[in-house]
């Protein structure tokens, strides 16, 4: 039987008919891009002036989703698991900060020292979502480290729905608004980009925390030992790293980012209900893949990136391809830069770090 | 004419070259031994292969065809079947049932055979069993009656290195690429390994690659021992001449230090 | 390897249950009991009576916090080889006890926090009825009189372990059902009021729903009786069942497939309209459950975006059988469109597969997810508002005709869903055992080795999108049907992960599983309408809780339940042992 196939087989180099596809819709894909760009361009339908303001407001959306795709950044680095929940993370952020600002609001305190106020409820914001991603990985996804993959992620989506039910039980279904802060109204102008200063606000702060986050896990102990149980989470246990610890870590210190994220999205955006972190936690999954999963720097290029797409996107490409409500598809330009990204180059834009990946 | 050709397989991870310009051939018919510390890149030489991952350079002739750019399904149509090192059974299916999956690329049953129970689909999938049954018969009484039913899980280790053989097996290969059959036996197990290799050959009439540190093993099996060092091929010949070697020697045990005899 | 020492040995002293255990559980206890007051659960479960006068829904679920942690605080820790086992008595009750007093105190300590201080604009279901609800409208005596109430529920609770196991089984079962027997009123009085039995109805409920105490100890007796008649006997009549051979299983199998054939056919006569409704329901999400079962449960696809396929059924049978479809109008009838929504679901199916063939699975549940989302989105757009309606949907589809009859009703829709249901869950059993199924499930267990062993991956996974799209598209043609239009809320993310939940819950690759499961979870939320609000975070719990202690779901598949549990361990100690052998490091 072992000679049953032995006929000598043409030597042929297969086109596979899914690579093809693949080819197709890159090159489709392209083209449409090229042509709706190039109609939004000429049509000059908007001004100069408001292409940079998409262009600042795209990034300082981004900001907030980089800050946001630090968490699963680091998570996915070190466990190879997607925290589903943590954009519930970033929501409880938001929402308990939105009752410290309120409370400060109505005491007065909030315009008349808006540094110290500020400063308070942006350490009220990291200490919760640190808190619920911590109790989180103890509670919820600790007892799971070793389980097939999809049971911890299955976990992490029930997570998720069980803390916005959660919110809406205890705080309401409805949306609160986060006090105005004086001093951030109105706009500055810097290299005639006119950036709104809540704006400014967002940017330089993700900026700041980018830099101190890149600096922890760089230079730090405990940063070398993230590092090293993303590497290796045995062999980190044999050299003497605490992993369970270290672990705790990982989801603190991306809690704490989240954190600082839902401050941001309150000063920049102000509405909270128990939904709102559905959206910008799945956006900031893409981001984290689009600038390479695993990789800190990543996490900023993505998220930037992907604010840029999501505002700059439907006017420059789909306005000009003649779509009609093209606003409304703002999500649609988000989500098909993640499914574009992961045809055209799955490990991202700066390509995974951390660790290797792992099939 | 060889039944596998390789000419200048080159592969490397980084900077590591786990396998360097190799040239080899296996004939038809033939045991051979591929040995070398660790590290030598014999694994790696099996994954590339067998299509699991893509070479750098390269050419991979099988059977007559050009292996590149196949994906692993395929090249196992064209005849060549291996085991994995670390045994890698399907856990949960039962030991029949790793078998009949290995018979895949002979079985042409789909979707709709299955959904319309057809008469062919019916006399395809009691052949695959009766197939299945007969493969797993090969290794005595191990693996037969309840066994049959039971998932590859509850097996003793011999007995899942034994299932990985046979699922190999069941695809009809011409070419078996065995990655350390006898790794984590004992002794007699061992034993019993070897003579069936030699089985494997002299009734199956399958060509056989093993990898193997164990070299009562390959000295008892092996028609020709090749020997892998860094990548690349250091000696090849029979067992009794590669032993002898001294480049052999030395990659085995390090340079002799210089000056003692 | 045998592990006969342990018999020669003398054993280690038992584990004993731990008191500092109960501690632990007992404060989890209070903050359930805190969030049971604060989420306004307590304030609308205490509208429904269980058992009239006496007891409502509220207080029951306000005691099963104790109750459940006084029944884990009670337990004595999984006896480990070379130990004995312990003996139970005093201390189980007395760590109940405990657990409950502790959450009794946490409760208490709240209650009176929040009888006096006023957090109704943080937290808003804190209002005036609530807080009377928590002292029992008697202040701070009332609170004490709950606080002891928790702590004897937490000692019975711990009590219950020192019950030999029949008994434990027939007490926790006749409990429970008292209570569903309250929740489930709608049930019977539907059934009552159309086959006019209403003596029964009112022997059992009082008139404000709930049970009245006779109802509650009539039902309470006869479950107890009932399991504890039958504990053992129905298993072993099963595995009778199951032993049968040749000629005689298959007259067995033929009986009990008439059996339910004819069961089928009667159920909604009997139900009547109402119940009739909500079995149709279930059943258009049984259709998408079986779908993502075989994505899923069979090939180990994590598929997030799942309602999308759903949403594509009732979209192509809008356009191709409504009248007023905006563009292009057909009007077709239902049976002439079904190979055209076949035809579209497959498509939608190697659209969506495609692009993630060669991605990580965890990478495919995001892109799925958006996958998902796009769909809804573009349903919903000005953009393609002229081929989907947008936001106002699609109106006037037809009834379906079969022959001579008009399936326009709940009664007669229950037909054709559950005659889709019985092909569906047929092909699932068809496909699962044969070789596309043996595919996928190698697939599922591992990649590249099912690749390496000549199964072609790609093939495999694109089957197992398109068959779980089709399923998922017939429910949702005959969703469409059945409302008689289709609008894009219809198809939120929600959708994809109820579904999941129903699967999970069932067990993943079980049919009956699944079966069970979206009729569960799918119908007793909507007999339960009032309390909607807390819907999904019961679905939330439920999917951590059958992660953390039931993987493997409620009625497992054979293999699938262990995939999950004992045998990772197995083969780890496997893989051990294998190394410890051989000292050779990998290559």
């Amino acid at each position: 039987m072992a000679q049953a196939t032995t006929t000598a087989r043409r030597r042929t180099r297969r086109l596979n008919p899914i690579d093809a596809f693949l080819w197709l819709i890159r090159i489709v894909a392209v083209v449409v891009i090229l042509v709706g760009l190039t109609n939004s361009l000429t049509s000059g339908r908007l001004s100069a002036q408001q292409w940079r303001d998409l262009m600042v407001f795209g990034v300082s959306q981004g900001s907030v989703y980089a800050l946001i795709a630090l968490g699963y950044t680091l998570v996915y680095g070190v466990l190879k698991f997607i925290n589903f929940a943590h954009g519930e993370v970033f929501m409880s952020s938001t929402m308990i900060g939105f009752f410290a600002a309120d409370a400060l609001a109505r005491s007065g305190m909030w315009n008349d020292q808006p540094i110290v106020s500020l400063f308070i409820v942006l350490i009220v914001c990291m200490l919760t979502s640190t808190l619920v991603a911590i109790t989180l990985e103890r509670v919820a996804y600790r007892p799971l480290r070793g389980s097939p993959r999809l049971v911890p992620l299955i976990t992490s989506i029930g997570a998720s729905f069980f803390l916005q039910y959660t919110f809406a039980g205890l705080f309401g279904v409805g949306t609160r608004s986060w006090p105005q802060v004086e001093i951030l109204q109105g706009s500055w102008q810097f290299l005639g980009f006119r950036i709104v200063r809540t704006q400014a606000v967002v940017i330089l702060a993700a900026l700041a925390m980018m830099a101190l986050l890149y600096v922890f896990v760089e230079r730090t102990r405990t940063g070398r030992a993230m590092r090293a149980v993303a590497e290796d989470q045995e062999t980190a246990a044999l050299m003497g790293i605490d992993v369970n610890r270290t672990i705790v870590v990982v989801f603190g210190v991306g809690g704490a980012m989240a954190g600082v994220a839902g401050f941001l999205w309150g000063l920049a955006f102000q509405t909270v209900f128990f939904f709102t972190g559905f959206l910008p936690g799945i956006k900031a999954f893409t981001a984290a893949v689009l600038g390479g999963i695993g990789n800190i720097a990543g996490a900023m290029v993505g998220g930037i990136s992907l604010g840029i797409f999501e505002q700059v996107g439907p006017s420059a490409v789909l306005a000009g391809l003649g779509v009609e409500g093209f606003n409304q598809l703002k999500d649609v330009v988000a989500f098909t830069a993640l499914v574009l990204v992961l045809i055209f180059r799955p490990s991202g834009i700066l390509g995974e770090r951390l660790s290797e990946e792992r099939a | 004419m060889a039944l596998l050709e390789i000419s200048s397989l080159s592969k490397a991870f980084g900077g590591l070259h786990a396998i360097d310009k190799l040239d080899l051939h296996v004939d038809r018919g033939e045991i051979v031994s591929v040995i070398g510390p660790n590290g030598a890149g014999k694994t790696t030489f099996f994954n590339v292969i067998t299509g699991m991952i893509t070479p750098d350079e390269g050419e991979i002739i099988f059977d007559g065809a050009d292996l590149a750019g196949l994906r692993p399904n395929q090249i196992l149509a064209l005849g060549m079947a291996r085991t994995f090192q670390n045994v890698r059974l399907f856990p949960n299916m039962t030991v029949r049932e790793n078998v009949m999956v290995g018979r895949h690329t002979r079985t042409k049953a789909g979707v709709f055979g299955a959904i319309l129970r057809t008469p062919a689909f019916r006399a395809e999938e009691e052949e695959t069993k009766r197939k299945a049954e007969e493969t797993l018969s090969f290794f005595g009484t191990r693996l037969v009656g309840y066994r049959f039913d039971q998932p590859a899980l509850n097996l003793s280790y011999a007995n899942r290195r034994r299932l990985e053989i046979a699922r190999a097996m069941g695809s009809d290969p011409q070419l078996l690429l065995l990655d350390e059959p006898t790794a984590g036996m004992n002794p007699r197990e061992t034993l019993e390994i070897t003579g069936l290799i030699g089985k494997l050959r002299d009734e199956k009439g399958f060509t056989v690659v093993l990898i193997e540190h164990d070299m009562r093993v390959v000295k008892g099996v092996s028609d020709r021992v090749i020997v892998l060092d860094h990548g690349s091929k250091i000696a090849e010949g029979p067992y009794d001449e590669v032993a002898q070697n001294p480049d052999v020697i030395e990659a085995y045990l390090g340079r002799p230090a210089t000056g003692t005899a | 390897m045998s592990l006969t020492a342990a018999e020669t040995t003398e054993l280690l002293p038992a584990r004993e249950v731990q008191l500092d255990r109960a501690v632990r559980v007992g404060l989890i206890g209070g903050l359930t009991a805190m969030f049971i007051v604060t989420s306004g659960m307590l304030e609308t479960f205490d509208l429904r009576m269980i058992v009239d006068p006496i007891l409502s829904l509220g207080y029951v679920t306000l005691m099963a916090a104790p109750f459940a942690v006084g029944y884990v605080a009670g337990k004595a820790p999984p006896v480990l080889e070379g130990y004995a086992a312990p003996s139970v008595g005093a201390r189980n009750v007395q760590a109940g006890a405990i657990a409950g007093a502790l959450t009794g105190a946490i409760y208490a300590l709240y209650a009176l926090i929040i009888h006096v201080l006023d957090f109704s604009s943080v937290f808003i279901k804190l209002t005036e009825q609530t807080k009377k609800i928590v002292t029992l409208d008697m202040g701070a005596g009332g609170v004490l009189i709950l606080a002891l109430v928790m702590a004897v529920s937490g000692a019975v609770g711990g009590a219950v372990h020192l019950l030999e196991r029949r008994w434990k089984r027939a007490v926790l079962y006749s409990a429970f059902w008292v209570v569903m027997f309250g929740l489930l009123e709608v049930l019977v009085s539907q059934i009552a009021f159309v086959r006019r039995i209403s003596a029964v109805k009112e022997l059992l409920y009082g008139t404000d729903a709930g049970l009245t105490l006779i109802g509650a100890v009539i039902i309470g007796g006869l479950v107890f009786a009932a399991y504890y008649y039958l504990d053992g006997r129905v298993r072993a009549a099963t595995r009778r069942a199951m032993a049968l051979e040749g000629q005689q299983r298959r007259r067995f199998i033929l009986i009990s497939l008439g059996v339910a054939i004819v069961f089928l056919a009667v159920l909604p006569q009997i139900l009547g309209p109402f119940l009739s409704e909500v079995l149709d329901l279930a059943g258009v999400f049984l259709l998408m459950a079986l779908g993502l079962n075989i994505v899923v449960g069979f090939a180990g696809l994590l598929d997030l975006g799942y309602v999308a396929f759903f949403a594509v059924g009732a979209y192509t049978t809008a356009i191709l059988t409504s009248p007023v479809s905006p563009k292009w109008s057909p009007e077709l009838s239902f049976w002439t469109a079904i190979p055209f929504i076949i035809l579209a679901a497959a498509a939608a199916g190697v659209m969506v597969g495609t692009p993630v063939l060669r991605l990580r699975g965890d990478y495919l549940a995001i892109v799925t997810l958006g996958f998902g989302e796009i769909a809804r989105i573009l349903f919903l757009s000005d953009a393609l508002k002229p081929y989907f309606g947008g936001a106002q949907g699609m109106l006037l589809i037809p009834d379906i005709d079969i022959g001579p009859f008009t399936i326009d009703d709940s009664i007669s829709f229950f037909y054709p869903i559950y005659a889709f249901v019985i092909l569906f869950a047929y092909l699932s059993y068809a496909l699962q055992d044969s070789r596309v199924g043996r595919a996928w499930m190698a697939m599922r267990e591992d990649e590249s080795v099912a690749e390496a062993m000549g199964v072609n991956i790609v093939a495999a996974k694109l089957w197992a999108f398109v068959i779980g799209a089709i399923f998922a598209a017939i429910g949702g043609a005959l969703f469409a049907h059945k409302i008689g239009s289709v609008f894009p809320e219809s198809f939120a993310i929600l959708v994809s992960i109820t579904v999941l939940v129903l699967i999970i819950v069932g067990g993943m690759g079980s049919v009956p599983g699944v079966t069970v499961g979206a009729l569960a979870l799918v119908a007793l939320p909507e007999l339960l309408r009032e309390f909607a609000e807390f819907k999904f975070l019961f679905y939330g719990t439920l999917l951590i809780f059958m992660m953390l202690n039931r993987p493997e779901g409620f009625i497992p598949s054979r293999r699938r339940a262990r995939e999950l549990h004992l045998d990772e361990v197995e083969q780890d100690a496997w893989l051990a042992q294998a190394a410890e052998q051989d000292p050779a490091p990998a290559e």
